[in-house]
């Protein structure tokens, strides 16, 4: 027997409406804007568009203050606006090498050319709480300095060409698989992690590199290169028959540099991971290049004994959306599946008693 | 991005203004154009829609392409009384922009309009573009570390 079980609109409508009340708060205290939000909370909005993985501030902005500043709420909704609109087409693959820089540092080599630009960074702050940002004490304009050219060589095309460190491979080979696209499928290529990484949850892949360091797969890195900057976004518009840019994005990358005993077919060398996401989300682009790196085992011949290195293992897991997903899934009703657990677990303990009852009988006769 | 050579004059004109116009701000574009005083007559082919581009990056930097994620986008095309044709392709949502950047041009497809259209916006925009960039570089360029040796020791 089936039995439909309806109700709760009522419940469900004033608890929206409670959720509205709550998230605007104190009416005396002024609504937060978009502006502000984009503009002062802009790492929390980095971070909503590079897990949502959709690329627009406005939008990153209106999801975090609709989500209450829930990350992961502002991620989803994020995921679910991206799937009411069409797509247009892809880009040309963004020229990191052409960046303007707004922040570019090495931890291997002290002298590169370009030099290194702390830009704006937590790093070297003493981590203690600022009672005058409570107020709204004025802030002086930031300091500057001509004379500098504001693009930077890769770390890495410095380090290629001495042969010490893998170079990036062959730039040409066919379309990139697409996630979004067609499902995922393993043992997985290379260009569709790095696509899941760039997406994937920071709080797990973090997890996953800092493991990787403290001895779960073998990892020496160095942060070969970090940079922060805009790049410009071109695509080909058919209806001309050329590329234009189309506008430019703030992209965090990093190159870490990895030791390599080496193979029977390469010879020890410096391999290395990539990280490339949205924003300034420094710390995650840092976790998914040595998550990239520690993945690339089976392609270097390493054995696969951690976690980090097992790609079904990470890629499964990194996306915030789908975990959340299935996790929160269980406080939906499941009055029925339940009923029917329960109906289960009595028969099994009636059994067992029943069986207990008998040996104890059979013991007794034994006697 | 620098022009592929094969591109004739026109064409790398006409790359280069839909550039300025993608990366320039809004305001100022609608600024520089209501100082031009022109309101030609034109119909929408097509939007301005919003949508997605799929956004690529290159294997540590340099090597195979891979999906990194998608950015939001407008376009529109535009058709002028004479029958040009103008398109534009902008990131983000403005769609008054990207009208606006279709129509520019589709009229800078004539030599002459071209020419007062690249005087009166595309200059402006492109300096201020020049500005705001110089203005960011200079920031950042005050955050570069100047090393220096501390000699330690007698020997």
């Amino acid at each position: 027997m089936y039995v439909a079980v309806k109700g709760g609109e009522k419940a469900i409508r004033n608890a929206h409406r409670l959720l509205a009340d709550r998230r605007r708060g104190d009416r005396s205290v002024p609504a937060l804007t978009l502006a502000q939000i984009a503009g002062q909370l802009a790492l929390a909005v980095d971070r909503v568009m590079s897990e949502g993985a959709l690329y627009d501030r406005d939008l990153a902005a209106l999801a975090v203050k609709q989500a209450r500043g829930d990350m992961i709420e502002a991620i989803f909704l994020v995921r679910a606006y991206r799937t009411t609109l069409p797509r247009f087409g892809y880009s040309e693959p963004v020229d990191t090498g052409a960046m303007h820089i707004e922040r570019r540092i090495s931890a291997t080599y002290k002298d590169l050319p370009g030099g290194q630009m702390l830009g704006p960074t937590f790093d070297y702050t003493h981590r203690l709480l600022d009672p005058e940002l409570a107020g709204d004490a004025e802030v002086p304009d930031a300091a500057r300095r001509q004379g500098e050219p504001a693009r930077a060589m890769r770390v890495s095309d410095i380090l290629a060409e001495d042969g010490l460190i893998e170079g990036d491979g062959d730039a040409a080979t066919e379309m990139p698989g697409d996630i979004t696209r067609e499902p995922m499928e393993f043992p997985m290529q290379r260009d569709t992690r790095l696509q899941s990484l760039s997406r994937g949850d920071e709080g797990f892949l973090l997890a996953l590199a800092y493991s990787t360091q403290r001895g779960y797969a073998r990892s020496h890195p160095f942060a070969g290169e970090i940079r922060i900057g805009e790049v410009e976004v071109a695509v080909d518009m058919p209806e001309l028959g050329f590329a234009v840019t189309i506008g430019r994005v703030q992209l965090t990358e990093c190159q870490m540099i990895n030791q390599f005993k080496g193979s029977s077919q390469a010879p020890p060398q410096f391999t290395r991971g990539y990280g490339l996401v949205f924003g300034q989300s420094e710390r995650k682009a840092m976790a998914m290049a040595l998550c990239d790196r520690a993945m690339r085992a089976r392609e270097l011949g390493e054995d696969i004994v951690a976690p980090a290195q097992d790609e079904e293992f990470v890629i499964s897991h990194c996306d915030n959306v789908q975990a959340s997903g299935f996790v929160e899934h269980l406080k939906l009703p499941h009055y029925v599946d339940f009923q029917a657990e329960l109906e289960l677990v009595r028969t099994m303990r009636a059994e067992h008693e029943s069986r207990r009852d008998a040996g104890e009988t059979a013991a007794e006769a034994a006697e | 991005m620098t022009a592929p050579e094969s591109m004739n004059e026109h064409a790398q004109a006409r790359r280069h203004r839909l550039s300025v116009l993608a990366q320039g701000d809004a305001s100022l574009l609608a600024e520089c154009w209501n100082g031009l005083g022109i309101d030609p007559e034109c119909e929408l082919v097509r939007g301005p829609e919003i949508g997605l581009v799929a956004l690529r990056g290159r294997m540590g930097g340099g090597g195979a392409p891979f999906n990194l994620g998608e950015a939001t986008a407008t376009r529109a095309s535009v058709r002028l009384a004479d029958g040009t044709t103008g398109h534009a392709m902008v990131l983000g949502r403005d769609k008054a922009k990207v009208k606006l950047a279709a129509v520019i041009d589709a009229l800078a497809q004539d030599e002459a309009m071209a020419a007062r259209l690249d005087e009166a916006v595309i200059a402006p925009l492109q300096a201020a573009i020049a500005v705001r960039d110089a203005g960011r570089a200079a920031e950042t360029t005050a955050t570069k570390v100047d090393f220096f040796t501390m000699v330690r020791g007698d020997d």
